[in-house]
């Protein structure tokens, strides 16, 4: 996602950036959709309402669907903490599947024994481990051997599904049963579900896999955000991902962090086979992650690796699966195939062409600008060569005050350098500028007074400042390329446009 | 501005009176910043015209519209007296503007001759277009003294050989007017030279030459008019040989500037940091450091002067812990670091030893974060950052904000991401994040890389600063200028060997020339090898090739 000067971001406000641009691409995806949906035979705009209806129409939908987005909040935290440190985890399918077995096999071994919360508290525990666990060999041998963790996590995925397989047929199997599953779990290692806690509240909601988890899903969300922005460990596992040798100038051990990242990225995905275990089957059965582990890739790429962005694209991807198996169902020639050409078109659209519509954004709200700004209609003359310079100056101005509202990244805007009249045309003479003599005393004693400030501060926040970190939302892909920095100055703002404006318009 | 004009004027005159490029009343802004106000120039043809200005000075910008990355809001452009749409680099080429950019457009795995007629094939049959590029290119080697190899890869070249490859890339489109972007950055004084008897031979041919630079030194050296640019103004145009560096100096940056700094006595204290027959061999099996030792002490800068390649980006990777020395032992703040017992750049900041990378970009900040993480990095687990495992981002803020204040860092904002500053405001960021702690030891590579005039200044006062208030400074620079101004004794070293030593008082810059090229010795000059890549074997699972891994093309 390297950025050529045609095709990078002019200043566009962040909120259209972050918010517009998906939803732009979300409509695209839908569009094309809609026209597949039409050569099929069927009409689009019934279908969407089918599908939206059936995602969120009743509370039963609404269960459903919330239910899958938590399998999916799971594994798109697990790809997206792998991908900030520079990792692509595909494993995330073997580890739930793992972590699933353990949370079966705690079940298993403890559910005579431990009242319901020691119970789930315990499932949830070893889901984590043997999810982490089985992240711990690709971690390793990427760490120390260079063994690309790409191809070891999807041979993990392999292994993981036989070794399920392998157990469930010959270890838990029910013996005089044909099912390839376990027995079933003692009520106290179920979680509530979420229906007979609102049943509990005279809420009636259909019976719905929908359980607690959820709940757990959103702590999960809460907890990454404030280990990757606001922990030590998440640092320096940001940093070895967008620059490992800035890391390693820091002292930061890069085998470390490697393990790290996949021991809680496979912690996280194992937590959705707690959720299908415990939560759903309360036994162990086969394929209960059924490509969870994939779409989360998907997830965690629409959600740009943000767990709020992570949130919202698994509702999304929940709200296509639920609403798509009742399309299914309502319409003849539509079958389950289409929800993943639907999933397919979206991730297309999301993360493959992700910065295409950009331009094209770009372009509407420059034209929205201008329209906002023939209302104070400035006399501007195009192409003349001795335009006053007064006129610049007023309009810099007035383009000062409007851009300074909608982008909090950009530094508020000085007017007092910009605003100065610029001299007469006749740039040949010299600029009459003051001549500071630089004595020899002036300026060491300046700085050594600048620096001593920093030699006995006690660090102490005397005073807390409102200080806004902006560090949300950053599409930490793993791309650790070190862009050069732009030939104008930071007060500038970025990118050539190719924009044929006049002048004053932004 | 140079133009001569002739009293009479017949359309079949010389060209000399009409300019080659002409740029009127070129007005550019972005959003609130005007980076361009009502720039005029005239550019003769067959001239080498140089661009002066700051960082932010609008130069750049002024360049990119003229070849087709921006458009102007206002203003004209003349190309040989007939006025030009420029509307991309496509019409650009196509008016006959070629440009070199400071940060190459290659592609690493194709060869010269890919790389050259890339965009501009002749046909649908590569092998055919490969034909007459190579018979073309050989042409333009003969007729402009630019000799490269054309079927070596470029990733392989040397980076003088790869400017070269850029140029080729304009001459082959049949550029009348070349714009070179700060094109000396990259090179060796050798590379430098070099260059500069290619361009003097471009002029020759008719060609004209726009050169943009902050380096006054090479604009006195080759150009024949120079324009100043200053907050996106022309502020005065010259002909060089009727000015010098310090008339151009003022007018870019609207004061007197001291080019060399005030130095004043240094007072050397205890030895704090002692090399002994230090060795490292890397992983290719290459000698790269070769039995080195010195000392420097406390409240004295010691400058490493050398051609780039020469051992000094390794020297700086040991005594900051990034690798460990193959042999030998290194004193440091009562510590022992040897190939047995390492030490880990995180020990080293404990220590008290400092390390201002040669490599900013890389190692120096984190490009993606925003300006207060980049101001801890290396210093992240310290205690006034936070409690436990938890960062407490208010006092990180807070003291970047400081940092900013002290060392006059623009604009001082702890949130805007570090890649938005000029590469002048990284370099003070990185250096007050290392300056602030008050090392024992601090290391410093290529302070003033790319960093404008009014910047280096203040950066230079800061290195002495610093030796004054007891910190062992050690300097290493391939600007001999900087060596020279700021060390206090200097070692010259070749081939990973310290081939020569002076103390400031008795410093000679042709014998320190000398000893940069080895010349006493009557070795052949080698091209200086490009130092092996820093990431070890394990990191290499990422995004990035195995180390030493290039993709080759079928051929």
């Amino acid at each position: 996602m390297s950025a050529t000067p045609k095709g990078t971001s002019g200043p566009m406000p962040r909120w259209l950036d972050l918010f517009g641009l998906p939803v732009l691409n979300l409509l695209m995806a839908l569009i094309v959709s809609g026209l597949i949906v039409l050569a099929i035979g069927e009409n689009p705009f019934a279908a969407m309402r089918v599908m939206a209806v059936g995602a969120f129409g009743d509370l039963g939908a609404v269960g459903y669907t919330l239910y899958y987005a938590t399998n999916f909040i799971f594994t798109g935290l697990a790809v997206a903490i792998a991908f900030h440190a520079g990792l692509f985890n595909i494993g995330g399918e073997g580890q739930a599947y793992m972590g699933g077995l353990g949370a079966g096999l705690a079940a298993l071994a403890f559910d005579h024994s431990l009242t319901m919360w020691p119970m789930l508290l315990v499932g949830l525990v070893a889901s984590a481990v043997f999810g982490a666990a089985w992240a711990f060999i690709p971690a390793y041998l990427q760490a120390k051997r260079g063994s690309h963790i790409v191809i070891t996590t999807i041979m993990f995925n392999l292994i993981a599904a036989s070794l399920m397989v392998y157990l469930l047929v010959n270890v838990f199997h029910i013996p005089g049963s044909m099912e390839v599953v376990s027995r079933e779990f003692e009520p106290s290692a179920g979680m509530p579900y979420v229906n007979t806690l609102l049943a509990g509240i005279g809420i009636d909601m259909p019976q719905t896999p929908l359980n607690l988890t959820f709940v757990w899903a959103l702590v999960c969300c809460g907890l990454v955000w404030l280990y990757l922005w606001r922990s030590r460990g998440g640092y320096e596992l940001r940093t070895t991902g967008l620059s490992p040798k800035a890391a390693q100038y820091a002292g930061i051990n890069p085998t470390r962090v490697t393990i790290e990242a996949m021991l809680i990225s496979g912690a996280l995905a194992g937590f959705l086979g707690f959720n299908e275990i415990m939560g759903n089957h309360r036994q162990l059965v086969l394929d209960f992650v059924a490509g969870a582990g994939f779409t989360g890739i998907a997830v965690a790429l629409m959600g740009r690796n943000h767990p709020f962005g992570i949130i919202i694209a698994s509702l999304l991807f929940g709200a296509l699966y639920q609403g798509g198996g009742e399309l299914a169902f309502e319409f003849q020639h539509i079958t389950k195939d289409m929800i993943v050409v639907m999933q397919g078109l979206v991730i297309l659209f999301s993360g493959a062409l992700a910065y295409m519509n950009r331009p094209l954004l770009e372009k509407l709200w420059h034209l929205y600008q201008a329209q906002r700004q023939r209302k104070p209609a400035a006399a501007v003359a195009p192409l003349s060569p001795a335009a006053a310079p007064d006129a610049p100056v007023a309009l810099a101005e007035e383009t000062v005050t409007q851009v300074a509202l909608p982008a909090p990244e950009t530094p508020a805007p000085r007017p007092a350098p910009q605003a100065a009249p610029a001299p007469a045309a006749e740039a040949l003479e010299v600029v009459e500028a003051e001549i500071v003599t630089m004595g020899p005393d002036a300026a060491p004693t300046k700085t050594v007074d600048k620096l001593s400030w920093l030699k006995n501060s006690t660090r102490e926040p005397s005073e807390t400042e409102s200080v806004t970190i902006d560090s949300a939302m950053d599409p930490g892909g793993p791309s650790g390329d070190d862009t050069p920095p732009p030939p104008p100055a930071p007060r500038k703002k970025r990118g050539p446009k190719k924009s044929k404006r006049k002048a004053g318009e932004v | 501005m140079t133009a001569t004009a002739t009293p009479t004027a017949p359309k079949a005159a010389g060209s000399e009176s009409v300019p080659a490029v002409e740029l009127i009343g070129i007005d550019k802004s972005f959003g609130a910043v005007h980076a361009n106000r009502n720039v005029s120039l005239k550019i003769a043809k067959g001239t080498i015209h140089g661009i002066v200005g700051e960082n932010g000075a609008g130069k750049s910008t002024l360049m990119s519209i003229l070849y087709g990355f921006y458009e102007a809001d206002r203003g004209a452009i003349k190309i040989n007296g007939k006025p030009a749409r420029i509307r991309s680099s496509k019409d650009a080429i196509a008016a006959g503007i070629g440009m070199v950019h400071q940060h190459f457009m290659l592609v690493d795995p194709f060869t010269v001759i890919e790389n050259v007629m890339l965009g501009a094939e002749s046909g649908m049959l590569i092998q055919s277009s490969i034909r007459k590029a190579r018979a073309e290119i050989q042409r333009l080697e003969r007729d402009y003294g630019l000799s490269v190899d054309p079927d070596k890869i470029v990733g392989d070249l040397p980076v003088g050989e790869q400017q070269r490859v850029e140029i080729l890339k304009a001459l082959y489109r049949h550029c009348e007017i070349l714009i070179l972007d700060e094109p000396t950055g990259v090179l060796t004084p050798q590379e430098t030279d070099q260059l500069f008897q290619i361009l003097n031979a471009l002029k020759e041919r008719g060609v004209t030459v726009i050169l943009i630079t902050h380096k006054l030194r090479e604009i006195m050296a080759v150009t024949d008019t120079v324009t100043v640019m200053r907050n996106g103004e022309v502020v005065a145009e010259r002909k060089t040989a009727e000015t010098n560096r310090e008339e151009l100096a003022v007018l870019m940056v609207g004061r007197k500037v001291r080019m060399t700094p005030d130095r004043g006595g240094a007072k050397p204290g205890e030895v704090v940091l002692g090399i002994d027959h230090l060795g490292l061999i890397d992983e290719f099996g290459v000698k790269r450091l070769d039995d080195i030792s010195f000392s420097i002490r406390a409240g004295e800068i010691l400058g490493v002067a050398g051609v780039s390649g020469n051992g000094q980006s390794e020297l700086l990777e040991v005594l900051s812990g990034i690798r460990s020395p193959t042999s030998g032992v290194m004193h440091v703040l009562g510590r022992d670091v040897t190939a047995e017992k390492p030490c880990s750049p995180k020990r080293m900041r404990r220590l008290g030893v400092a390390h201002v990378p040669e490599d900013r970009h890389r190692l120096g900040l984190v490009t993606g974060f925003p300006a207060w993480e980049s101001a801890i990095l290396g210093y992240q687990r310290d205690r006034a950052y936070g409690f436990g495992p938890i960062i407490n981002t208010a006092a990180a803020a807070r003291d970047c904000g400081k940092m900013m204040e002290a060392f006059d860092v623009r604009p001082p904002e702890p949130n805007l991401g570090s890649s938005k500053f000029s590469g002048g405001n990284q370099q003070k960021l990185i250096l007050a994040r290392e300056m602030a702690r008050m090392p024992k030891v601090l290391l410093v590579g290529q302070p003033t890389r790319g960093v404008d005039i009014g910047a280096i200044e203040f950066i230079h006062r800061q290195i002495i600063a610093m030796r004054d208030e007891g910190t062992a400074v050690l300097l290493v620079s391939v600007e001999l200028d900087e060596i020279l101004a700021l060390s206090d004794r200097i070692i010259v070293m070749f081939q990973g060997r310290v081939v020569g030593e002076t103390t400031a008082d008795r410093a000679d810059e042709r014998q320190l020339g000398l000893w940069m090229a080895n010349a006493h010795a009557d070795m052949p000059q080698t091209a200086p090898s490009a130092p092996p890549p820093l990431l070890p074997p394990e990191m290499t699972g990422r995004n990035n090739l195995p180390a030493g891994m290039k993709i080759r093309p079928r051929k």
